[in-house]
């Protein structure tokens, strides 16, 4: 194991520096430019699921024959103008209605957009200022509708900081980000990657290498150089990111929280990014290396680049469905592992999961990559004419 | 399974490889003594590169086993061996002194001290100026030797080379003659495989001639010539007389030339013979066959045409 760790060391100082040192790098690293409109493009379909999940529910802390009243005034509304028309309303019977009571309510019951107290000819809508603001005017038009009252009733507001529901949902933009993230950059690597041991296969030096140190080597000690390499990168923008944000000078405050808290979310992000890396990096190179020219690599960029995002679909759709079999599907297919557990740690504070879940990825990992070895020994490290003039296809089913 | 015998560098027992169902080495026995230049000698397409590369354990053998330096696992011996393939590979972009140094490390050596070998054995070989030019800006035989010189860095004590020679002008092939030479004096076992018979014949102790995936002689190259025996060119003034019953009955005179093989009985008897025969000795030459007679004759005259047509494309193509 040492032999093969310091061997793969080899190949990676020589990759790595091969392509830190190369005029290419430089395009490597203006590479998000181009994807930068992917995630902007991204970010709106986003928003569009973070709409479609956003079904809140307002506290009613009004007399029981107020809130009663209120109750059947929204249903007697959505009957004519439909469900999402109105926000659902939850009665809190037995609640005393202070001040402190409304936030330690809001705080602790996540599925609590606002609540609504006082009466209903001087309701009082307590929430944070974006739920207040946007439901404002519909829970006055069912207070006016409630009392048959032709006149508009004033609302008065009161905006708290973060209310359990607020928190849930910047969660989940914390999740979409992270994710965002993750997939741009294993998607920028994988061709890369694909494309890895061509210049070993035409320059002929596979031969020396494959005599020399186990192809596990190898293939690890190419992938690791690339992981390095997507790492530099990283730094590089993360610290040109940071150093434009304090020269603009941002609001840091506005920054929605993970659950996990920024300092585990963000060393997690850099784990599940190499364990996304490495998971898809280790196919792409097992799969690459079937293919004899770039040609054939080219060929195989396409069927990649859409398994990748069929992949990030996976991950994606189950964003909202935390615990449900969809959610824990994406989270135990090894590939869309990295993107639902950093899903999840944006939305759920347990720590111990993460562990398991890069344990299972990593063995994935080594996984594959000893049965890309198996198939490239097999398929592709043999002499005689006959192997040579096989079809990708065939090398790749090991006919 | 068990290691062999320690005094072999060497030792494939039946190894078989196919591909396609069909048989590339087809049950291959090999022991090759350490310390010793050992030459594997076979058309192309025979079987001797797959056979290497089963040996060092590129890939695997489908049947029967193989031991290098004693170990059924050849890859954990890989810092003890230096490997020349035939297809010559280099990256590009390398410098050619931290070319030989990445070659070296491959198999243990630290790179520091692969750069400084690199550079030192450049110089000794009269390549101090192109050090620290990439592969790309050095010539074809400049590159070769880089590889060579990385495929030795390391100090293995098994060296093997898959057509050293093809590629390679005269002087260089002189220069390589002599790199193995040099290597073998200092103990170390070399191996290579090869299509041109008078490398062998040179440099070879023992040999394996390999045809078909078969290996239908093994063993010193002075073994291989005795297969044959000697033969004698005569000149003689009489064509008849009481000498001839010391010459095969079927040899016919060439004008007053004649040709014949050694009898079993030996030189001795035969000068007398023709002596007191009155055979009137004008010339008498006895001559040893070369390899490439006992080649044609273990091998056939089919393989051995093969081989000198491999040979002669592979000259055309590097004057080309």
């Amino acid at each position: 194991m040492i032999e093969t760790i310091r061997a793969a060391f080899v190949i990676a100082r020589r990759d790595f520096t091969a392509i830190i040192f190369s005029k290419s790098f430089f395009f490597f690293l203006l590479g998000p430019l181009f994807p930068l409109g992917i995630g902007i493009a991204a970010g709106g379909l986003g928003s569009q699921v973070s709409r479609d999940i956003d079904n809140p529910v307002i506290g009613v802390a009004l007399s029981s024959e107020e809130a009663d009243l209120l109750l059947e005034t929204r249903n007697r509304l959505t009957r004519s103008l439909g469900s999402k028309s109105m926000p659902e309303l939850f009665v809190l019977r037995d609640f005393e209605g202070s001040d402190e009571d409304i936030i330690a309510k809001l705080s602790s019951t996540k599925s609590l957009a606002a609540i609504l107290s006082g009466t209903l000819a001087k309701p009082v809508l307590t929430g944070s200022e974006r739920d207040v603001n946007r439901w404002q005017g519909k829970i006055s038009l069912l207070a006016e509708t409630a009392m048959s009252q032709p006149a508009a009733v004033e609302i008065e507001t009161k905006f708290v900081g973060q209310t359990g529901s607020s928190s849930e949902r910047n969660q989940l933009l914390t999740a979409q980000a992270g994710q965002a993230i993750l997939i741009l950059l294993t998607m920028i690597l994988a061709g890369m990657v694909l494309s890895n041991l061509v210049e070993e296969k035409t320059n002929k030096i596979i031969e020396i290498l494959a005599a020399a140190i186990p192809m596990d080597a190898i293939f690890l000690g190419k992938l690791f150089a690339m992981l390095g390499m997507a790492l530099v990168g990283i730094a590089v923008w993360t610290t040109t990111g940071l150093s434009v944000a304090l020269l603009v000078g941002g609001n840091w405050d506005a920054l929605p929280s993970p659950a996990v808290g920024w300092p585990l979310f963000g060393l997690l992000m850099i784990l599940y990014f190499s364990m996304a890396y490495l998971l898809l990096g280790s196919l792409f190179l097992g799969i690459g290396a079937m293919a004899t020219t770039v040609r054939e690599v080219q060929t195989l960029s396409m069927p990649v680049t859409m398994g990748q995002l069929l992949v990030f679909f996976l991950a994606y759709s189950a964003i909202t469905k935390l615990g449900e079999p969809a959610e824990w599907f994406a989270v135990l297919f090894p590939f869309s592992s990295p993107f639902a557990m950093i899903a999840r740690a944006a939305q759920m504070d347990n720590i111990w999961q993460h562990g398991l879940a890069l344990v299972w990825q990593a063995v994935f990992t080594m996984l594959i990559i000893r049965f890309s070895v198996m198939l490239f020994r097999r398929n592709v490290m043999k002499s005689g004419q006959a192997a040579r003039k096989k079809s990708l296809f065939a090398r790749v089913a090991g006919k | 399974m068990h290691a062999p015998d320690s005094e072999f560098a060497i030792e494939a027992r039946n190894i078989v490889k196919r591909f396609d169902g069909e048989a590339a080495v087809d049950g291959i026995d090999l022991t090759i003594p350490k310390g010793s230049i050992f030459g594997i000698l076979g058309p192309n397409g025979a079987g001797k590169t797959t056979t290497l590369r089963m040996l060092l354990g590129i890939i695997d053998p489908d049947e029967g086993e193989r031991f290098l330096l004693g170990s059924p696992d050849p890859i954990s011996r890989a810092h003890q061996v230096g490997y020349l393939p035939e297809e010559r590979g280099l990256y590009q972009s390398m410098k050619a002194y931290d070319a030989i140094a990445f070659m070296g490390a491959l198999r243990g050596l630290p790179l520091v001290k692969g750069r400084k070998r690199g550079r030192k054995m450049m110089e000794d070989h009269g390549l101090g100026e192109a050090a620290d030019k990439q592969i790309r800006q050095l010539s074809k035989g400049m590159a070769q030797t880089v590889q060579l010189l990385g495929t030795l860095v390391h100090d293995p004590d098994l060296i093997i080379l898959d057509e050293p020679f093809s590629g390679l002008d005269a002087l260089n092939q002189g220069k390589l003659e002599r790199l193995i030479r040099a290597q073998a004096d200092k103990g170390v076992t070399v191996i290579f495989s090869t299509h041109v018979i008078a490398h062998a014949e040179r440099l070879c102790e023992e040999i394996a001639i390999i045809a078909d995936g078969k290996v239908p002689f093994k063993g010193k190259v002075s073994t291989a010539r005795n297969r044959l025996r000697p033969q004698v060119h005569l000149e003689t003034r009489n064509l008849d007389g009481p000498w001839r019953t010391a010459i095969p009955a079927d040899c016919q005179p060439l004008g007053h030339n004649w040709h014949f093989t050694l009898p079993e009985s030996g030189v001795e008897p035969l000068l007398h013979a023709l002596v007191e025969g009155g055979a009137g000795i004008e010339s008498l030459s006895i001559e040893r066959p070369g390899l490439h007679d006992a080649f044609v004759q273990i091998a056939g005259e089919a393989v051995a045409r093969k081989m000198e047509a491999d040979a002669a494309n592979n000259n055309g193509e590097d004057a080309a």
